[in-house]
């Protein structure tokens, strides 16, 4: 039960991941103005620097249940 | 996934302060221009270390009365990652001084005031490392540890206050309180204490499991 709900939570966090690479994609592209392309492109690039932060803290969080899930694992191993 | 909410909790917290933390309006005063963002980002690493240190010498005192060993492990890893938070509370003070004040380590008290507190908890470290005998190591570094908080409180919070400085919060400049912060900033700041320390404890009981895992057969 608690596997599968953290599945679910790594699959969301890489969407969120993979959907801020989409707008990453869409700036070097330099075509058209999406509301995306607006906002990353507004008040002095500050929300890139957004973007860019959360990949970090995304990826540390995924590390850091990672590595939960790994401890959960021997802990079990040991109980058996 | 109900024993999981607080860590999601975090993460969510978390998710919202790096994105209201950039992005919020803030006052631009003085020399700090928008690096009074980085309140939401190093007060709160102090904030973990506190709170880290408090359940370090908690553990140690419920060690003293009653020899258990888990308390010993309990102590230790909270006092790690307490560390590990003063470091970057430190660095990041450190970088922030550089451009405000002119000096990355200035002869300001709370500054060299704290990095002696560090040091202490190093000491707290290193003293573990070097007792081999696991009894002994626990008993020492318990009572070293009641000493190294008795230090760390008026060495980081009461020392400073009582002299000249420029960090907020000493006897000339005021420091954050209900009446000198913007009421747009709390709308980050108290969710970044809560967020933050929330990642901590995630980080601590992970060690804590860690450290149990490694030590079993003593505890069994």
């Amino acid at each position: 039960m608690i596997n599968k709900a953290f599945s679910f939570c790594c699959t969301c966090m890489l969407l969120l991941i993979s959907l801020f690479a989409n707008a990453q994609e869409n700036q070097n592209q330099n075509t058209e103005t999406g509301p995306v392309n607006e906002l990353f492109r507004s008040n002095g690039k500050i929300y890139v620097i957004v973007g860019v932060l959360l990949i970090i803290f995304i990826g540390i969080v995924i590390f850091l249940i990672a590595l939960d899930r790994k401890i959960s694992k021997l802990e079990q191993r040991e109980k058996n | 996934m109900g024993k999981h909410w607080w860590k999601a909790l975090a993460v969510i917290i978390l998710v919202y302060v790096i994105i209201a933390g950039f992005t919020i309006e803030i006052p631009i005063i003085g020399t700090n221009g928008q690096s009074s963002r980085g309140l939401f980002f190093h007060v709160p690493m102090w904030i973990c270390m506190y709170t880290m240190f408090t359940i370090s010498v908690v553990n140690s005192l419920l060690y003293l009365s009653k020899y258990d060993l888990r308390r010993d492990a309990y102590a230790s890893a909270a006092a790690s990652v307490g560390v590990f938070y003063g470091i970057l509370g430190f660095a990041t003070g450190t970088l922030w001084a550089t451009y405000t004040w002119g000096g990355s380590f200035t002869r300001d008290p709370k500054q060299m005031l704290t990095a002696v507190a560090l040091m202490i908890y190093m000491a707290y470290l290193v003293l573990r490392l070097s007792i081999p005998d696991i009894d002994k190591r626990a008993r020492i570094s318990a009572v070293f540890n009641i000493f190294a908080f008795a230090l760390l409180i008026p060495l980081t919070y009461i020392i400073p206050r009582m002299v000249d400085s420029l960090h907020p919060g000493s006897a000339t400049t005021p420091g954050f309180a209900s009446s000198d912060t913007d009421n747009h900033m709390k709308w980050v700041l108290y969710p970044a204490f809560l967020g933050w320390t929330l990642l901590s404890v995630w980080i601590y009981t992970l060690l804590v499991r860690y450290k149990k895992l490694e030590l079993k057969n003593i505890f069994k």
